[in-house]
Parts: C-alpha cells; sequence; structure tokens
C-alpha cells in the first residue's frame, strides 16, 4: 500500500458527468496534492462548478472515480459520504448560510452535529474561528441577512473550517468583493493554508487570486483539463482556449502594472 | 488512536502533552484541560512540553491556550517547548484570538420580559393597520392610475392570476362546498326531523349557504390558496431584490406585481362563490333525495320558495371586498418580508391567518349592515 502522505488530496480519474443529451465533463482527470491551493478556471457554464458539485457528492457522476485522502467515493453510500465529508469545508458561491441561525450558530452547527463539545468550549471555538477569518466576535449574534458581502463570505468560511477539515473547497471566493477585500480574503486563504496545512481547491475568475495565492492553476476547456500547472506554464500554453484566457484585453490590462 | 494526555514531566514545574490534540478526542481533552496539575506557586516558570503531541487542530490548540490563560491567572508563567514546526502557526493564531471578554446580556426579569411582550404586540397592532392601510391606499391609486390610462394596466399578467386564483382553484372549491353542503343538509335533516320539522332542511340549506358559508367557505380557500401565494411570491421576490430592482427603474411595484394580483382576486372570488354555492346547494339537494328521503323535484320547488335573489345578492355582494381583504392582507405581508427563509415562512403564515381572521370580522359587520337595511 502506498505512504497515505503521498496520495493525491483528491484524485479524478476519467469522470464524465451530464445533464440529458449533454455531457458537460468529458473524461476528465485531475489530480490535487496534498496541501497546495489549486486554482480552477474555465469558461463561464463551461462546468467548473459541475466539477466541484460533483466531487463533493451534488451530483452523480456518469462514469469515472474520484477518490478523496486516498479513499474512492461511493455515492451510494451515505454513512461512507459522511464520513469522506468530514474531510473537507465547502465555501459556496453564495456563501450559504443559514439564514435562520446567527454567524456564531451557523459556525457551531457542523461541530454541534460531529462532535461532544460543552457549550462554553463551543462558543469559544466559534469565537475563534471567527476572529481567524477576521470576523469580530460581535458579528457573531449578527444574522446572514445582516452582512455585507465580504463578511458572508468570511463566515461561510469559517463554517467551512469548522471541523478542521484537510480540504477546503472554494466556489469563485473573490466574486463581488471589491478589490481591496479581494485580496484581503486572497491573502486570508493563504494564510489559514499554511497555518492549518489545508488543500485548497479554488473556482476563480479572479486572476489576481491566480496570480498571487495558487501554487497551480487547472484549465478546464471542452469538459476535459487542457492544462495544469503554475500560472506560468499557463500564461505561456499554446492551447487556443487557455491563451486567450491569460492573452485578452482585460488579462493584458491587469497583469501590466505588476511588471 | 492513543488517548491525549498532559501529565507531569521529570523536572518540578513541567508538563507533558502527548497524543492527539483534535477535536475527535474533544470529550477528554476538555476534562485535561478542566482538570490542571496544580503547580506550586513558588515556582513561576511552567514549561509545557509538546514534543509528543502527534496532532493538533483548532481545537486541541485552543484547549492549550486556555491551559496557559488558566496558570496565567495563577500568576505563573508558562512557556510550551519542544513545538513541532507544522503547529507553530496555528499556536500563534490561537494566541490571538478570544481576548475580549464575551459581554453578557443582563438578565432580565421575567415579568418584564413578559410585558414587554404584550405592550410590543399591541403597539404592533398599529403598525399592522397602517401597513394594511398604505397598502389599501397604494392600490386605490395605482387602480386611479389604471383607470385614467388603461393601457398601464397589465393585462396578461392580469389574465394569468385570473387563470391561477379562478380558474385552476374551481375544482378543489366544488369539491369541498359540495361536501359542506351535504354535511349541513344531513345534519338539518337529522336534526329537525325530531319535531317533524325536517322538510325546512332546504330553507336552512338555502338561505345559510346562499347568505353565508358559500362566501366564508370560498373565502378561506382563497385565503389559504392564493394569499398565501401571493405572500411567498412577493416575499422571495423581496429578498432577491427583484422588488427593488423594479423601484430603480422607475416602476411602481404596486401596479406591476400588486394591482394585477388583486383585480384577479376580486374577479375571481365572486366567480368561485357562484360556483361553490350551487355546488353545496347540490351536495344539500343529493343529501336530502338519499338520506331525507326528498325527490328532487320537491328539493326544488321548496328551495325557490325559501330563497329569493336577496339571499344570493347578500351573499354575491359581500365576495368583492372578502377578495379586496385578502388580496391586501396578502400583497403587504409579501411587501415585509426580510432576509431570512424563516421571515418569508413567518410572513407567508401572518398573511393566512390575519386575512381569514378579517374575513370573518367582515362577514360579522356585513351581516350587522344588512340586517339593518333590511336585507
Amino acid at each position: 500500500m502506498p505512504d497515505p502522505s503521498q496520495t493525491p488530496a483528491i484524485s479524478v480519474r476519467n469522470l464524465t458527468v451530464g445533464f440529458g443529451e449533454k455531457n458537460v465533463l468529458d473524461g476528465l482527470s485531475l489530480d490535487v496534492r496534498r496541501g497546495e491551493i489549486l486554482g480552477l478556471v474555465g469558461a463561464s457554464g463551461g462546468g467548473k462548478s459541475v466539477l466541484l458539485r460533483t466531487i463533493i457528492g451534488l451530483i452523480p457522476p456518469r462514469q469515472g472515480r474520484i477518490a478523496v485522502m486516498g479513499t474512492e467515493t461511493d455515492y451510494g453510500d451515505t454513512a461512507a459520504m459522511q464520513d469522506i465529508g468530514r474531510h473537507w469545508g465547502i465555501l459556496f458561491q453564495q456563501g450559504a448560510l443559514f439564514s435562520s441561525l446567527t454567524v456564531q450558530q451557523n459556525v457551531q452547527f457542523p461541530m454541534r452535529e460531529n462532535l461532544e463539545i460543552s457549550p462554553t468550549l463551543l462558543d469559544e471555538l466559534a469565537t475563534a474561528k471567527l476572529e481567524m477569518v477576521g470576523l469580530s466576535p460581535d458579528d457573531g449574534n449578527k444574522f446572514p441577512s445582516e452582512l455585507s458581502g465580504g463578511m458572508t463570505k468570511r463566515a461561510a468560511l469559517a463554517r467551512a473550517l469548522a471541523l478542521d477539515p484537510e480540504i477546503v473547497f472554494l466556489d469563485e471566493p473573490t466574486s463581488g468583493l471589491d478589490p481591496i477585500s479581494a485580496s484581503d480574503f486572497d491573502a486570508l486563504i493563504s494564510t489559514l493554508q499554511q497555518t492549518l496545512g489545508l488543500t485548497v481547491f479554488m473556482v476563480t475568475h479572479d486572476l489576481d487570486s491566480l496570480n498571487t495565492v495558487c501554487d497551480r492553476v487547472a484549465a478546464l476547456s471542452d469538459g476535459k483539463i487542457v492544462e495544469v500547472g503554475p500560472i506560468e506554464q499557463l500564461i505561456g500554453s499554446q492551447h487556443p482556449w487557455v491563451r486567450s484566457y491569460f492573452h485578452n484585453a482585460r488579462a493584458r490590462t491587469r497583469a501590466t502594472p505588476s511588471h | 488512536m492513543s488517548d491525549p494526555t498532559l501529565t507531569r514531566g521529570g523536572a518540578p514545574a513541567s508538563l507533558i502533552a502527548s497524543g492527539p490534540w483534535t477535536a475527535a478526542q474533544s470529550v477528554s481533552l476538555e476534562r485535561l484541560a478542566a482538570a490542571l496539575p496544580t503547580i506550586d506557586a513558588q515556582r513561576k516558570n511552567v514549561v509545557i512540553d509538546l514534543s509528543r503531541v502527534e496532532h493538533l487542530d483548532t481545537l486541541g490548540a485552543w484547549l492549550l491556550e486556555r491551559v496557559i490563560r488558566r496558570y496565567q491567572l495563577q500568576d505563573l508563567k508558562p512557556t510550551l517547548v519542544g513545538v513541532p514546526e507544522r503547529f507553530r502557526g496555528l499556536l500563534e493564531k490561537i494566541h490571538d484570538v478570544n481576548r475580549r471578554p464575551p459581554v453578557l446580556q443582563p438578565e432580565r426579569n421575567r415579568l418584564a420580559v413578559g410585558l414587554e411582550h404584550i405592550g410590543r404586540a399591541t403597539a404592533g397592532l398599529y403598525t399592522d393597520f397602517g401597513y394594511f392601510l398604505a397598502m389599501l391606499g397604494a392600490i386605490g391609486a395605482s387602480l386611479g392610475g389604471a383607470v385614467l390610462r388603461p393601457r398601464s394596466l397589465r393585462a396578461t399578467s392580469t389574465v394569468y392570476h385570473l387563470y391561477r386564483v379562478g380558474w385552476q382553484a374551481v375544482p378543489i372549491i366544488f369539491l369541498i362546498t359540495f361536501l359542506i353542503g351535504g354535511i349541513i343538509a344531513q345534519q338539518g335533516i337529522f336534526h329537525f326531523r325530531k319535531f317533524g320539522a325536517d322538510a325546512y332542511v332546504v330553507d336552512m340549506v338555502g338561505i345559510l349557504v346562499l347568505r353565508e358559508i358559500g362566501v366564508l367557505i370560498v373565502s378561506i380557500m382563497v385565503a389559504g390558496r392564493s394569499g398565501s401565494a401571493y405572500t411567498a411570491e412577493l416575499g422571495s421576490m423581496k429578498m432577491r431584490e427583484e422588488i427593488d430592482a423594479l423601484r430603480t427603474m422607475g416602476r411602481d411595484p404596486v401596479s406591476i406585481l400588486v394591482l394585477p394580483r388583486v383585480i384577479a382576486l376580486v374577479c375571481a372570488l365572486p366567480i368561485l362563490t357562484f360556483l361553490g354555492s350551487m355546488a353545496a346547494l347540490y351536495g344539500g339537494g343529493l343529501v336530502a333525495w338519499f338520506y331525507g328521503g326528498m325527490s328532487p323535484d320537491i328539493f326544488i320547488a321548496r328551495l325557490r320558495e325559501a330563497v329569493s335573489v336577496t339571499h344570493f345578492e347578500v351573499g354575491i355582494i359581500k365576495a368583492p371586498f372578502m377578495a379586496l381583504v385578502i388580496g391586501t392582507v396578502a400583497c403587504s405581508e409579501g411587501f415585509r418580508v426580510k432576509g431570512s427563509a424563516e421571515s418569508l415562512g413567518l410572513q407567508t403564515t401572518t398573511s393566512v391567518v390575519k386575512s381569514i381572521f378579517l374575513v370573518i370580522v367582515l362577514d360579522g359587520l356585513f351581516a350587522i349592515f344588512f340586517a339593518s337595511i333590511g336585507m
């Protein structure tokens, strides 16, 4: 048996996912290494979110295998999926905070469901998580509808980290944030990744995020991963879609000032 | 996996932590952190050796931090030694959290809380009534606008809502009123028979159904069926900022969303009341035939004697007013929905409860009115 710490955090082989007649993902393979931040780029509607949702078990695949931390996933087996689910935390695009619970209760929810912890410790831990993502303890008493966009993302990240997962899935974490908040959020992800030793799988369109925090970037086009590697490799890629993604007018104007 | 431990080390004021300090071991970890080994107050420096800790997560790191802070409260100087490199970042991060003492909510007198609740609820009645009047006024204003400029009325939307609250409601209205009519007839026959007055069941069914039951049952059904749908639709539009979007485009949400719905309801309810009353009479007639042994010919003949157009008018005149109340309450509650799913549910419940209550109150007022004008 191979050394468990050497197996990839997520390993996707030959994955085919489709709706109706059309296959959105067509024989896709991808490895996410332990402890790296992988950014996934792709056209809008090109299947990035489908890939993410398939890995976390919200969409059943038509074909192919997915292994998380070396364990093969079996989406029919609810109990096994719950065990695997303890390994990951998910930051949904809109936050998906429970609107009838306060932020503090939102963060406590996974802990309360999965762990045996006294109420005092639960409160202290929730506050700790909130402070780790840069929210103040007072924000914990607010309801999700009272939060700004950036605070919602932070609160949702705190909830995703509630069980100290090994893998964190981020679905467009910086979308809808102003550039300052977005780069703060990138810095936060980077710090947390280092302190907690996380593996981060990030779907993003934010070129700055790709440049600053991602160790590797994977490009999804036509249902397959067409290029994966450090950002420089993608910028130099000859694949037509990847080329146009990184060399269109917006990408150029944003890249220039840093040179 | 072994258990986490915190034991005294070889040196006098040293502790050794070992094992997995993770959330999976939360129960034993909490016990460890609660029952701290006492350290002689003479010795200032407490050394906690972490080199044997296998795993550490936020929970474990926080409990370690808690141990450190408790020793600090006892005027000791705890230090961590042998910290594995991979834990260093987490421990530093945790060192800064929970520094501010939590703000304690002062314990409040239960009686005062109860009184405050009653007071707020009473004051809330006024604001509720205010919202109702404001919505009624807004509907009136946009109806005025639609009368002046008939093209501004959303005809397609109105017809669509008429289809939904009128046509699609017909089967269930038929069924319910038919059953209610039958039940009233059965009860009437059963009890009137005791004093030989079972022929009068026709009068009772006819007058009761046409004047009161028909319109009431139909209004209550419509409040539950369509009023709740109105509140939920408008509420979720409010939540998703669609209503704000309309406003910013210079469009009045009341004339676009509310007026077609209310007009549809005002048109549909009299029709549904008529259909419902007929179904109830039909049900009553069938029961009188099969249960009371009264042939349909006699039932119809007696019905012709017993009821007049006045009874029918009294019932049907009320219907549009009931519809207006239901529509106004449903739409004003819909606009009061705030951000959360809970508030959507709350407002939908309020809408149905309030409109059924108002329908019954209005029916009582109409009863007084018609009695005083001799109808």
